[in-house]
């Protein structure tokens, strides 16, 4: 299967002012993410993540090694437009994203920088409206939507470029729990039904756990990577980074420390009970 | 509190005057104040006037949103008024008193300026209470296309008054924000002299230019992301089209045009 984005051996420093060393971000980083995989980055503060993220659509060029999206390379200056075509990007503060005051006219920006035609802007607005569930606020102003709602438009506004990947940068950091299911939930489905490769920034183990596969970033290395059920397991690696596993996981890894011996590969209520249901009656047999 | 400032207000809605290109009400805007500004004598005066109130009563919005427009505008109407009352000089006195001369000319003069001004700002919030922002917007970049030629950054400008429009509710909200959390900290706003006042606003001026900069850097990335690089080669979702009605609107305003002049000419 192709790559949607190769990193190879990435090097990346922020320039320093004036005399001042600049901050090293990457030493060497290898990265792969297949077409239509679904990849949690996490990560404590600090480690590179939004560093990275903007290494994928060519807002920041490597200062060293290679980052291929789709099969482009992005240091390469004619190969800018169709990256940012490509690879879509959603950032946290959903306030500072949206250009237009009314939400349709916001999620045709896109569509109009690239000059297509004003007919299929509107089918292509309209649809995506309708794929992240706000066509019925399509009229509405965006400061008046809920953080989730706003969320969506941005989305809604990418997905109107007709991307093959999207990048979210921490995008459910401000959001309520309702406003963080809404986008957690169009996110997956998009993956799921369109086949759309997401790279998801987050801070919250329990959206890193519904991720195909989940990337830990530590001083701009990869510290772990694999399935959700393969990392979380690592608990002690995790807490040393400053991060923690779902809830579930913890659960289990806390009994473990009093005597039990529990999988840590449960990420849900059902599977984890069914675990700790099934310790506790062997334990009555014995 | 802050929220409640309108700029701009936009009642929608489905008359024939919102129904109109935004392009035609602009331009017939200013066809309008020439008209105005030609009238010189009663019947114009009638005719340009009488045209606005029944454009108004078209467009069905209510007078009271003109009135609550007007309400700050009075002291210059006022000053207006006075002005010409007291400065005009013409055979007529009616009133005089110590140095001061009223002529009947002066008290004409006077009216017809205040009912011109009155008439101006009303067609203006006819303009902005019937056409969005976004299409106004839109008008003015079309209509200044031209312009583009000798170097005026057309697009540019346009971008900025939509992304203007789009953030100060935002900026409002979080000035409301920092006030309230200023006060938590036992700053005080209402009491003391002028300067002591305007010492005050500092610590809210501070963080709202702190942090209007930053929200500007991180909308500067999104829209690149978005493949945003300039008017060059953009289309627009919205394409504006001039319909019969646009054509059927610039005859009446030429008609008013006309009669206008001919009244004003001919002195009837
Ligand atoms: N614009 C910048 N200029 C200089 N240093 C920066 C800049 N942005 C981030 N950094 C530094 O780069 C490192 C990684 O930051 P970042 O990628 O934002 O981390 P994360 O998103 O994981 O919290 C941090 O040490 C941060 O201080
Ligand atoms: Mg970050």
């Amino acid at each position: 299967m192709e790559s949607a984005v190769e990193v190879k051996n990435l090097c990346f420093t922020y320039p320093g002012v004036e005399d001042t060393p600049g901050v090293a971000v990457f030493n060497g980083l290898d990265l792969n993410v297949e077409e239509g995989d679904f990849v949690a980055v996490l990560g404590g503060n600090g480690s590179g993540k939004s560093t990275l993220a903007k290494h994928f659509n060519a807002i920041l060029l490597p200062s060293g090694g290679t980052v291929w999206v789709c099969g482009l390379d992005t240091a390469k200056e004619e190969n800018l437009i169709p990256i940012r075509r490509q690879v879509g990007m959603v950032f946290q503060n959903p306030d500072n994203q949206i250009v237009a005051n009314v939400v349709e006219e916001d999620v045709a920006f896109g569509p109009e920088n690239l000059g297509i035609p004003s007919g299929e802007i509107r089918q292509r607005v309209d649809s995506a409206l309708e794929n992240v569930g706000m066509y019925a606020y399509r009229l509405h102003a965006p400061h008046l939507l809920s953080g989730g709602q706003k969320q969506r438009v941005a989305i809604a506004g990418i997905l109107a470029m007709a991307p093959r990947c999207v990048v979210l940068d921490e995008p459910t950091a401000m959001l309520d729990p309702k406003g963080r299911r809404e986008v957690l939930d169009t996110v997956l489905r998009l993956n799921r039904e369109q086949g759309i490769t997401v790279i998801l920034i987050t801070h919250h183990m329990d959206e890193a756990a519904k991720a195909k596969r989940v990337v830990v970033l530590d001083h701009g290395q990869i510290a772990a990577q694999g399935t959700p059920k393969e990392v979380f397991a690592q608990v002690e690696l995790l807490h040393s980074l400053g991060l923690a596993a779902p809830e579930t996981v913890e659960l289990c890894s806390a009994l473990n420390r009093q005597g039990f011996s529990l999988p840590l590969d449960r990420l849900d209520a059902q599977s984890c009970a069914q675990a700790i249901f099934d310790a506790i009656s062997g334990e009555e047999k014995t | 509190m802050l929220k409640d400032i309108t700029l701009g207000q936009y009642f929608p809605g489905n008359s024939v005057i919102h129904r109109l290109d935004p392009r035609t009400k602009l331009i017939l805007l200013v066809a309008y104040i020439a008209a105005l500004f030609i009238a010189s004598n009663f019947l114009s005066y009638a005719l340009t006037l009488g045209f606005l109130v029944i454009c108004i009563a078209i467009s069905k919005i209510q007078p009271k949103a003109f009135f609550k427009g007007l309400k700050p505008l009075i002291v210059l109407m006022c000053f207006t008024g006075i002005m010409n009352l007291f400065f005009t000089s013409g055979e007529t006195l009616l009133v005089h008193f110590w140095i001061i001369n009223i002529y009947l000319e002066g008290l004409v003069r006077a009216i017809f300026m205040i009912l011109r001004l009155l008439a101006l700002i009303c067609a203006t919030f006819l303009l902005t209470y019937t056409t969005s922002p976004i299409a106004l917007t839109d008008a003015l970049e079309s209509l200044l296309r031209p312009l583009g030629k000798i170097g005026l950054p057309v697009h540019e400008l346009a971008m900025i008054m939509c992304i203007a429009l789009r953030f100060i509710p935002t900026l409002l909200e979080e000035t409301d924000k920092i006030i309230s959390a200023q006060k938590a900290r036992g700053a005080d706003f209402e009491t003391g002299s002028l300067i002591q006042r305007v010492k005050a606003l500092i610590p809210i001026l501070v963080p709202l230019f702190i942090s209007a900069f930053r929200r500007a850097d991180e909308l500067a990335t999104a829209m690149e992301c978005r493949c945003y690089q300039g008017g060059e080669g953009r289309t627009k979702m919205k394409q504006l089209h001039y319909a019969p009605l646009d054509y059927g609107a610039f005859g009446v305003l030429a008609l008013l045009l006309a009669a206008t002049i001919t009244l004003t000419v001919f002195g009837l």
